[in-house]
C-alpha cells in the first residue's frame, strides 16, 4: 500500500440534483408518509440537503411536509429503527 | 367575502363505536356547511395506528374534509375541535394551485398512495 491517493474516476462521480426539480413535482403531500420516509434518518430526523441534493426551496417544502406529518403521528418525532 | 380553499384531517379518539364515530364526523360536517363552507372532498382513512401514542392512545379514526370556505371559518373551526373532546388532533392547511391540482390528481388514484377506507376492525 502507498501512501498516494486513489485517482478518483470523473465517470463515477455522480452529480446530485433536486428530484422535485427533476421530476417536475410541486406539491408535497404531508399525507404520504412513505414517501416523507426518503427524507429521514433511521431516527426520524430531517435529512439535510448535502444528502438529500434537494434544492432550497423544495427542502423546505420538504421540512413543512414532514413536520405536518408528525403532528398528526403518521410520523414519529423520534424513534429508534425507522426503516 | 374572501374565500379560501383548505383542507382538514382530524383524529378521532379510538374508544368511539363506529356509530358515535360517524356522529363526529357528522358534527362538524354540519360546523363547516352552517359557517358556509363547500365541501369538495371528504376520506374516511379509518382505524389506523398512530406513529407515537397520543393521550395513552396507540390508534384513532382519521377523517378528512377538502372544502373551500371564507377565511373566518377555520377560527371558527379550530375552536369546535379543541372544545370538542373525543377529537384527539387536528391540522388545517390552506391549499395552494399546486396542492388544489395535487388533490384532484390523487382523487382520481394518479399520485400517492391510495388510502384503503375499511381497515377499521377491532376498536379501543
Amino acid at each position: 500500500m502507498t501512501l498516494m491517493n486513489e485517482p478518483v474516476h470523473k465517470q463515477e462521480i455522480k452529480k446530485k440534483y433536486c428530484r422535485f426539480k427533476k421530476l417536475g413535482i410541486k406539491y408535497i403531500d404531508y399525507k404520504d408518509a412513505d414517501f416523507l420516509l426518503k427524507f429521514v434518518n433511521e431516527q426520524g430526523k430531517i435529512l439535510p440537503r448535502r444528502i438529500t441534493g434537494n434544492s432550497l426551496k423544495y427542502q423546505r417544502k420538504v421540512a413543512q411536509a414532514v413536520k405536518r406529518a408528525r403532528h398528526l403521528a403518521l410520523l414519529p418525532f423520534v424513534t429508534d429503527s425507522l426503516k | 367575502m374572501n374565500y379560501k380553499q383548505y383542507e382538514t384531517v382530524f383524529i378521532i379518539t379510538p374508544v368511539l363505536s363506529e356509530e358515535q364515530m360517524r356522529d363526529t364526523v357528522e358534527k362538524f360536517r354540519k360546523v363547516l356547511t352552517d359557517n358556509g363552507a363547500e365541501i369538495l372532498h371528504e376520506e374516511n382513512w379509518g382505524l389506523k395506528k398512530l406513529a407515537y401514542a397520543i393521550d395513552h392512545k396507540s390508534s384513532g379514526f382519521y377523517h378528512l374534509f377538502e372544502f373551500k370556505a371564507p377565511v373566518t371559518i377555520v377560527n371558527t373551526l379550530h375552536i369546535e375541535y379543541s372544545r370538542d373532546e373525543r377529537i384527539m388532533r387536528y391540522l388545517t392547511t390552506n391549499l395552494d394551485k399546486h396542492a388544489i391540482e395535487y388533490n384532484e390528481k390523487r382523487r382520481k388514484g394518479l399520485v400517492g398512495k391510495k388510502k384503503e377506507t375499511n381497515t377499521a376492525t377491532a376498536t379501543e
